[in-house]
């Protein structure tokens, strides 16, 4: 190891610091090897400067104490040594007026940078990561074969897995689909036959029919999948189309499905479209004249009983069905009875052309289907009960995901009242299928980022993950197969996959020290780390997503990463300068959330906007990575305060490792102990939600805690370390 | 130029939350990007929202993951304030010529702010929808990236303009660029260009542009924005009063054969968070009126939807409004229409109406070549659906350079 700092004097750092201070620093306590100051070190020659210190001088860690670790990151890019960044201009110069506080804010950065330096090394991708680029596709309906072709025309391998003995799902059984393209005015054909041809001749898809996967075992790059007749296969991703069930229209007793042939929910009226055209009702064979449709049949459901969503395509696919009729004689009467009509988009010229076409849509809310075709509603326009008779009702009933096990709670009936059965049967610690979200779906939480499901290379698509129709399905498919892809592509770099993507680091543990307590088995928000046959835990690195939180989960603290560990935020804990009792200068330490409390702080910064110079911050991973060691160690040095900064959590949580922030506040909620044993008060540890955009919040919030440490006084440990 | 990008290069253009998404998407799968954005910086629209439906949580959050993959993936190249000028050729061998306007300010920039308070000219402020104004010499927001300052053309060759370059001391400020254009290679090109909101004016009977206290949903949003021009106080714009009864107007400009045909999909949630904002601003004091055809809450959008109905500050009203008029004395807006629910007439005041404005294409697709359009190019969507929109153009275009690169080996 050969370390070297490099100073800047740029954006007023020279003018309000003693820089030539801060280089004596570096070199006496940092004990680094080259120390050099710059006025202006991201401009080329800066960076000139430092490229020269790696190149010539050979050194393999380099220091710079200059702006956030989030500016200028084009100019110091030097991806082939270790970098450790002292936050002097938005972390001091930007918040601070001239004085010695400043100063020794800036000397305490620079020092904690030092000491991070020597504890941090340029990750090499992990040794075992899996090299099959090939894609198992788990599903053959319109969701399934897309993704497969769409994955097969980029270049890449793909296998499909149908439970059934056909392909084409759902979309097989209709007799038309709606209509994707302009000018959004008739039913269109559905295109199953073709894209099942497509697939079938395509060579580089094969085909497992009549199937279902029986285990899934291993990580991106190095999937081991057995199927129900026996097979073994080697996948690098998997994107589960498993799609849905329809809700069983029988369990709504108020509309009499089942009593009379002439009441179907939406797939029985396609399979009579199917039959024959014009359509003929069930009972007598006679052509239907009056076709009611009952608009969300047992959705958007408050009682608790049925389907509490919205299924997204009913409006338009009653609008498409009514036109079977329409469009084979516009005598038939074909009333859709709705509450909202929901065809967003382009959707609405296909509802204007149903329009033009005679459907007559009334605003009402339908209580009851007599099996006579008696249709019982409230007319919400004329704000009054009234009834059709028709003599075939159709019942909109909505998708119910086919997601397998929650993993939550095994035995769980899905909205049908059916029996759970596993989709992929995960040999993973943390169950069998993938989390849900809500309702039994697999979406993800993230509005930016739909496809993070927490079980790294392995995607849904289609309905399964969110209720969607056709036209969604082949776009969320499409997208699917490229994460899938890429799932691939990173494993077999041994890169992370999202958010931190392109990190090379992964968990190192040590397991002699292991006390085989399953904490990080246990809390890994990405099931990525399963037990041995000795409870130990197996790391699989290709579905790590470097989180950290199995790091701050362990009490022996045998887990680090290469750039990242309990011993490289330890040490700039520690490196603190702490003032003894006698200065009467308190020291608070804050960790942050690196993607948005210390963003926030830092656009503080950039707005100059002022707070307490007592502070000193660290950048965490997430703050499921905080150690209670830090917070113990902190403590027992004499820090007279601790703010834990991280995201939201709870049901609308934003933490972009899912559980990570939830984590730390279930952790930090049992810190009272530690602070009685240390005969602390309970205010000296505090943990506070923080979001990105609380630029101004952020530095309110540390004042308020800088007063309050005031009033409580200084820590009673400080000189005792 | 032409070697920064060759039939190999997937050529992104926009660099709005679809455009970032296609790009490091593609560049994560180890393809090499140029994503160009005509404005100085990434973030497009999105970064323009204080908040997302339906969890409320802040767009920048999303935004900062993105530049963080960004900065680490050495694929993607961007070129802001770049336009594109024409798309020639076809798939795996595109010529596309961009127009590059001057920043007057090169990479020596530190962000430092220097050049903005010299400059004493001031222009309206885009990035909140013009509705203050900003420094001539200025940073975007917060979260712009490029982190560098722009000097707007309007004071080039003014003294402003050389009061900025004598106060940078990196000498950042160059007032010799100079337009420029030039000609890069593609292999595929993902279209990302997004939307933009319908012009509010063209709804004569809304009186938007009369009445001061008419105004949209994207300005809206830029009310409640703590970093907007209020400072996040939900304000009428004629006289300051604070904007407790809000009137919100769904499918202003949308599913409107005058206007837009189509629905754009994302203003009833957008109202629908609007009257959150409301109520977390004003309490049980908060007055949200939903004028609406049908709420277009779909899928689990519901629960949101089911939340807002809960909130007895707010209260929904079956209709269209025929047309809006102002009482003179107060500033107040009048809503004159039918509640179709019953029929009844009704002449509602509010404090503020605020049009839930449809979604237009910002920019028409090209003529003369094939792209794939991702995200709102591509139909009316939310960041959800962008996303995957802009995920499944990554994968078209990845499939053509990959095609591309087989047939040359």
């Amino acid at each position: 190891m050969k370390t070297a700092a490099y100073l800047c004097g740029g954006c007023g750092i020279a003018e309000q610091l003693d820089t030539a201070r801060l280089a004596a620093i570096a070199e006496r306590e940092g004990k680094v090897d080259l120390v050099r100051e710059h006025p202006f070190l991201c401009s080329a020659e800066g960076v000139q400067a430092i490229r020269e210190g790696i190149d010539k001088d050979g050194a393999t860690h380099v220091m710079l104490a200059a702006c956030s670790r989030r500016a200028k990151t084009e100019a110091f890019y030097f991806p082939d040594v270790a970098v450790a960044r002292a936050n002097l201009r938005e972390g001091v110069v930007w918040i601070q007026e001239k004085g010695e506080a400043a100063q020794e804010m800036a000397d305490d950065y620079v020092r904690m940078a030092c000491a991070e330096l020597k504890r941090m090394q340029v990750p090499k991708a992990g040794p075992d990561t899996g090299k099959s680029k090939r894609v198992l596709v788990v599903g053959g309906g319109i969701s399934g074969l897309t993704a497969a072709l769409e994955a097969a025309e980029a270049g890449y391998e793909a296998l499909i897995v149908e439970k059934e003995a056909a392909l084409g799902g759902w979309a097989a059984r209709l007799h038309r689909r709606i209509p994707e393209r302009a000018p959004f005015k008739d039913p269109a054909e559905t295109g199953v036959p073709a894209l099942v041809d497509a697939v079938t001749r395509n060579s580089r898809i094969k085909l497992q029919l009549g199937t279902t996967v029986a285990q899934t075992a291993g990580a991106p790059g190095r999937f081991r999948v057995t199927l129900s007749n026996g097979r073994t296969e080697e996948v690098g991703a998997i994107v589960q189309a498993s799609g849905f069930s329809l809700y069983d229209a029988a369990r709504l007793a108020e509309f009499s499905y089942g009593k009379s042939p002439d009441i179907v929910d939406q797939a029985g009226l396609e399979a009579l479209a199917k039959k024959s055209i014009p359509i003929r009702r069930p009972s007598d064979n006679k052509e239907v004249k009056q076709v009611v449709f009952v608009q969300c049949a047992g959705q958007r459901d408050d009682s608790g009983k049925h389907l509490p969503y919205c299924s997204g395509h009913c409006c338009a696919t009653s609008m498409k069905q009514a036109m079977y009729f329409k469009d084979a004689n516009p005598a038939v009467d074909t009333v859709v009875i709705y509450t909202d009509l929901r065809v967003p988009g382009n959707g609405e010229d296909f509802y204007r052309s149903a329009q033009a076409k005679g459907v007559t849509f009334t605003k009402g809310k339908v209580s009851a289907v007599e099996a006579d075709g008696a249709v019982k509603f409230r007319d919400l326009i004329l704000d009054e009960d009234t009834q059709i008779k028709a003599d075939l009702v159709v019942l909109a009933t909505g998708q119910v995901p086919n997601s397998g096990v929650n993993i939550d709670n095994p035995d769980e009936p899905d909205a049908n009242g059916a029996k759970p059965i596993s989709i992929l049967n995960l040999e993973y610690r943390q169950g069998s299928d993938l989390p849900r979200l809500a309702h039994g779906f697999s979406d993800s939480h993230f509005i930016c980022f739909p496809y993070e499901t927490r079980r790294t290379g392995i995607y849904t698509a289609g309905p399964v993950r969110r209720p969607m129709d056709i036209a969604q399905a082949v776009e969320d498919a499409t997208g699917a197969a490229l994460k899938a892809i890429q799932a691939t592509e990173n494993a077999a770099l041994g890169r992370a996959a999202h958010p931190r993507s392109g990190d090379l680091s992964f968990p190192l543990v040590r397991l002699d020290g292991c006390t085989q307590c399953k904490r990080c088995t246990v809390e890994c928000p990405f099931g990525a780390i399963d037990e041995d046959e000795k409870r130990y835990p197996v790391f699989n690195e290709s579905r790590c997503r470097r989180c950290s939180t199995c790091m701050g989960a362990c009490p022996v603290r045998v887990i680090s990463f290469e750039n990242y560990s309990v011993d490289s935020v330890g040490a700039q804990i520690k490196a603190v300068g702490i003032p003894d009792e006698t200065e009467e200068k308190p020291r608070i330490l804050i960790l942050a959330c690196e993607n948005d409390a210390y963003p926030a702080l830092d656009m503080a910064g950039l707005q100059r906007v002022k707070y307490s110079a007592a502070v000193r911050v660290i950048p965490v991973r997430c703050l499921g990575s905080v150690n209670q060691v830090w917070v113990t160690d902190a403590l027992n040095a004499g820090y007279d305060g601790i703010m834990l900064l991280g995201c939201k959590h709870g049901d609308d949580y934003q933490c972009h490792f899912v559980r990570g922030s939830a984590l730390a506040a279930e952790r930090m909620s049992k810190i009272d102990d530690t602070l009685k044993q240390l005969a602390l008060e309970n205010e000296r540890v505090i943990t506070c939600e923080a979001a990105i955009t609380d630029i101004a919040r952020l530095p309110r919030l540390i004042d308020e805690y800088a007063q309050t440490i005031e009033r409580i006084g200084l820590s009673p440990l400080k000189g005792f370390a | 130029m032409r070697d920064i990008a060759t039939s190999q290069t997937i050529l992104v253009v926009g660099g709005g939350v679809s455009g970032m998404t296609a790009a490091l998407e593609a560049a994560e799968c180890g393809k090499q990007v140029l994503l160009v954005e005509k404005s100085p910086t990434l973030g497009g629209r999105t970064a323009l929202l204080y908040r997302y439906f339906p969890k409320l949580c802040h767009p920048t959050c999303g935004l900062e993951i993105n530049l963080r993959r960004l900065k680490g993936n050495r694929n993607v190249r961007v070129m802001t304030m770049a336009e594109v000028v024409r798309v020639e050729g076809r798939r795996g061998d595109y010529s596309v010529t961009l127009r590059v306007a001057p920043r007057f300010v090169n990479e020596n920039c530190t962000a430092c702010g220097a050049c903005a308070e010299a400059v004493g000219a001031e222009i309206p402020n885009p990035w909140n929808y013009n509705l203050n104004r900003m420094k001539a010499a200025y940073l975007p927001h917060a979260m712009a990236y490029p982190q560098r300052y722009v000097l707007d053309a309007s004071i080039a060759g003014t003294p402003d303009a050389e009061k900025a370059r004598t106060a940078c001391k990196y000498g950042a400020i160059d007032l010799e660029m100079k337009e420029q254009t030039l000609t890069v290679s593609a292999g595929a090109v993902v279209w990302a260009t997004g939307w933009k909101p319908y012009d509010a004016a063209k709804i004569q009977p809304y009186g938007y542009g009369r009445y001061a206290n008419v105004i949209t949903s994207v300005e809206f949003e830029r009310l409640a924005d703590p970093h907007g021009p209020t400072g996040g106080r939900i304000v009428r714009p004629s006289d300051g009063k604070e904007a407790k009864n809000i009137a919100f107007i769904q499918c202003a400009g949308s599913r409107d054969e005058n206007h837009l045909r189509h629905c754009s999909r994302i203003c009833c949630m957008a109202s629908l968070k609007h009257t959150q904002f409301v109520r977390e601003a004003y309490g049980e004091a908060a007055r949200s009126t939903i004028y609406y055809i049908d709420i277009r809450a779909i899928d689990r959008f519901e629960d949101f939807y089911r939340k807002v109905r809960a909130d007895r500050t707010v209260k929904f009203v079956k209709s269209k409004p025929a047309r809006i008029a102002e009482d003179r004395a107060s500033g107040d807006v009048v809503l004159h229409g039918v509640d179709t629910e019953g029929y009844h007439r009704y002449a509602a005041q509010h404090d503020l109406a605020v049009l839930a404005i449809g979604m237009e294409t910002a920019v028409p697709l090209p003529q003369d070549a094939e792209v794939f359009p991702a995200g709102c190019a591509a139909d009316a969507l939310d960041v959800n659906r962008s996303v995957q929109s802009s995920t499944a153009a990554a994968l078209r275009a990845i499939q053509v350079v990959n095609r591309a690169a087989r047939a040359e080996s």
